[in-house]
């Protein structure tokens, strides 16, 4: 039997990840002094293609309820609150994420990180999931903040891309938020200040995308899941902000010093994949573990773009600021997109990252998602080839989580690539015959 | 032909082979085309207009083993959408020429991209339809999609479909919706003399045929239920909420009656019975149906209006019809049903209105754990 590597435990601190800390601890600290002590007003967004620049040009506080229940998830403290929304007529079968949140938000809205400020504006941007729609339409029968659903279509043209009636309808939706937040804030849309803030979304993703680039380097100097995860949050909170630019540049400088240094997270990549799903909040370390005793790294994700897609050459403009954050909406993020084309965006990942195999994590609460990943699963072996291992379990819900059968299925597919690698590797030995 | 007999041979052609009646209408009718429609709603005129026939693919009941598709989607998918790829992959939708789906959930749109990438000789559509329903903009968005569309299909069936032909075709709609109109208003005010399962059947065979030969069918069983005079039976009366898309089994809904409730209205087969009022014909007919569905249509767990909330008309709609309890049958793993049931469930309590929560699955066969809870809930409710 193949060897495996010593067991790899990660506990990456780089000044990336301080920084993230202190970061995002502030940003928690305002939404408790918001729901504290009526510092400032939130706005409830959803992360998949968030409008952030918008929000920020009114001093309003960006709020993710995505981010609250995932927080709650990596703190073990979520199952609680998923139970309470179960009580009240949530099904087993609803996306966790939403019944954590509104246990959270029917309760005294505390957490271990933030105290959890009601919103004044609920903005649905209803980005591909249809269960947005759902949760903040709950949310607001559950309080007195203004709904919006901001209807972003579909990709669904053959040509993937949004049609002109498409961006049309969403620059006049962004034009009505505006006015809305107008309503809200008391304030008039200050213009200059709006394209300050989309200039500075239009560096952060330029940076963004050139670190995940910087995983096409062998080894990749960073875990394009694990990692990525820990960058996402600025993100989308700190996204068209001073202090987020200079993250990500700190984030890029040290990057790239592990490249030169020829540095990995792991002490020897042994195999390069790429994963689609979104991560085991609950079970992130166990995750990740399983995959680093084997020496795997993931050099490219399809999580790490569910807000927005920039490494194939998106870039907010800030000359035409909503325009741009209409582009963003509609076409460069992972959400909005159609299933094929994630199909494609994989493929790229495989090819242009080259990765030796495809892990595809399903998540029950996440349909969109998961729901088709077998046929997925079946292009990527049956048509192009690729060693494909598809591994069930949740984003939020700490029951769907099995650790042994999950090891079971990550040991016997790592084993048989090795076994494949051996099998090239003495065939190239053998030289051709 | 007696509504008995009428309902006895469409429900037997709907428990057969539903498909077989597509295979034959194209065998009746060479060069013409077929578009299967996905639930919940689609535009039909605009399939009709270009003389094609738009046919309901609404999942494959309870005679179909699942032997391909649920590698392809998972345990926790509903059952639709796996039944649906299924006769796809057997074989079974080869009278189709296309097939249209639309953003109802996260299942439906990405077995969308999947029909797309395994039937290549399928004409796949999807429609984003608008869940901003309060913007003066969304008209024309809405107005865009459907010419889109329209194109689309102009280009299937080889021919340019012109206003007045979409104006006739939105007659001919607006008269099949009001006999099913009619027909679910004689059950609401005589349930003894038309029985849910009766009023299913007659709706549900529309869903296969031409709308014009639906409309003499509905005609002739309209008159037929007028005939019957019946007793009425001690049975509470309900409305039933919640199957929107996947439908349960004729069994099940016969059997929900036979345990004891009327049930006055229901929300099956909603696409077919998507207005209450007829779309204006006049004018231009693209902008007329999109009109007519940000502001006509009825409401469901797969549209999203901000200007009045679903549980509101829930309760109005068990007001307007006299009834005394809910039953909630939501299709297993919907998410659109499910989380609606949180709403509603705060909503019905706050009124002091009982329900039933059951869940069901096209593909079930076993009914007696749902008749029993309706039976003990129909005795709590004429025994309290």
């Amino acid at each position: 039997m193949a060897k495996t590597a010593e067991a790899n435990k990660t506990n990456y601190q780089g000044q990336m990840h301080l920084l993230q800390k202190e970061l995002m601890g502030n940003y928690f600290n305002q939404m408790t002094r918001a729901a504290e002590h009526g510092e400032g007003k939130a706005a409830y967004m959803l992360i998949s293609g968030n409008p952030v620049e918008l929000m920020l040009a009114f001093d309003l506080i960006p709020v993710y309820p995505e981010i609250n229940a995932l927080q709650l998830a990596v703190k073990k403290v979520a199952l609680p609150f998923i139970q309470k929304a179960e009580e009240i007529g949530y099904s087993m079968d609803n996306c966790a994420y939403v019944k954590a949140d509104v246990g959270l938000f029917l309760g005294d809205r505390k957490t271990p990180f933030a105290t959890i400020p009601l919103p004044a504006l609920i903005l649905c941007n209803y980005v591909g999931c249809n269960v947005y729609l759902q949760w903040f339409e709950h949310l607001a029968e559950y309080c007195d903040g203004t709904l919006y659903n901001l209807d972003i279509p579909f990709m669904r043209d053959p040509s993937g891309k949004p049609t002109a009636a498409d961006v049309t309808y969403v620059v006049r939706q962004l034009e009505e938020v505006i006015e809305i937040c107008e309503k809200i804030t008391g304030k008039k849309l200050d213009y200059a200040k709006l394209k300050r803030i989309v200039a500075l979304s239009g560096e952060t993703g330029e940076i963004w995308s050139r670190i995940k680039g910087l995983t096409k380097n062998v080894p990749s100097p960073f875990d394009s899941y694990f990692d990525s995860v820990t960058m996402m949050a600025p993100l989308y909170c700190l996204r068209g902000t001073e202090g987020g630019l200079k993250f990500f540049e700190t984030a890029l400088k040290e990057m790239q010093e592990k490249v030169d240094m020829g540095q990995g997270p792991l002490p020897e990549e042994r195999f390069r994949f790429v994963i689609e799903g979104p991560p085991p909040w609950p079970y992130l370390r166990t995750f990740r573990d399983l995959f680093s005793k084997w020496g795997a790294v993931a050099v490219a994700s399809t999580y790490s773009t569910v807000g927005g897609l920039w490494e194939f050459g998106f870039k907010h403009d800030s000359n035409r600021p909503l325009e741009s954050i209409a582009s963003h909406m509609l076409e460069w993020n992972l959400t909005n997109r159609n299933f094929l084309q994630r199909y494609e965006q994989i493929r790229r990942y495989v090819e242009e990252w080259s990765a030796d195999a495809l892990v595809i994590h399903s998540v029950k609460s996440c349909r969109l998602f998961s729901a088709g990943q077998g046929d997925m699963r079946e292009y990527f072996t049956k048509e192009l080839g690729i060693p494909t291992l598809l591994v069930e379990s949740d984003i939020e819900d700490p029951r769907y989580f099995s650790e042994a059968q999950m090891k079971n299925r990550i040991d016997a597919f790592f084993e048989s690539l090795e076994h494949k690698k051996i099998v090239r590797g003495a065939a190239a030995a053998g030289g051709a015959t | 032909m007696g509504i008995h007999e009428m309902v006895a041979q469409y429900r037997e052609m709907l428990e057969d082979s539903p498909l077989n009646l597509v295979a034959e209408w194209k065998a009746k009718h060479p060069g013409s085309k077929v578009v299967g429609c996905y639930p919940v709603y689609t535009p039909f005129e605009i399939i009709h207009a270009a003389g094609m026939l738009p046919v309901g693919i609404i999942g494959a009941g309870n005679r179909l083993e699942i032997a391909h598709a649920d590698s392809r989607f998972q345990s926790f998918v509903c059952s639709i959408v796996k039944s649906t790829l299924e006769l796809g992959l057997i074989g079974n939708l080869e009278s189709l020429d296309g097939i249209v789906f639309h953003s109802i959930c996260d299942p439906a749109r990405n077995l969308a991209s999947v029909f797309k990438r395994n039937f290549p000789k399928l004409q796949v559509e999807y429609v984003h339809f608008p869940q901003n329903m309060a913007s003066p903009h969304t008209v024309n968005y809405l107005a865009a999609e459907y010419r889109t569309l329209k194109s689309n299909y102009e280009r299937l069936a080889g021919r340019p479909v012109t206003d007045d032909d979409l104006r006739k075709s939105i007659r001919v709609y607006n008269e099949q919706r009001k006999l099913i109109g009619q027909l679910y208003r004689m059950r609401r005010e005589a349930p003894q003399n038309l029985s849910t399962l009766e009023t299913y059947v007659l709706t549900r065979i529309g869903t296969l045929i031409p709308p014009e030969e639906h409309i003499g069918l509905l005609k002739e069983a309209i008159a037929a239920a007028k005939e019957r005079d019946e007793r009425p039976k001690d049975r509470i009366k309900v409305v039933l909420e919640g199957s929107f898309c996947e439908q349960p089994p004729l069994e099940l809904i016969e059997g929900l009656e036979a345990a004891g409730c009327y049930i006055l209205d229901d929300d099956f087969l909603l696409g077919w019975r998507f207005f209450k009022q007829d779309i204006p014909s006049e004018g231009d007919p693209v902008e007329n149906l999109a009109r007519a569905y940000l502001n006509q249509s009825v409401y469901s767990g797969v549209k999203h209006d901000t200007r009045e909330a679903k549980s509101k008309h829930l309760i109005d709609k068990v007001r307007e019809t006299g009834a005394s309890a809910v039953v909630i049958l939501a299709a297993k793993f919907c998410e659109p049903a499910l989380f609606d049931y949180a709403l509603y469930r705060r909503a019905l309590e706050k009124e002091g209105i009982p329900h039933l929560y059951l869940e069901f699955e096209e593909k079930m066969w076993i009914f007696d754990k749902a008749r029993t809870e309706v039976e003990t809930f129909v005795e709590s409710m004429l025994f309290d």
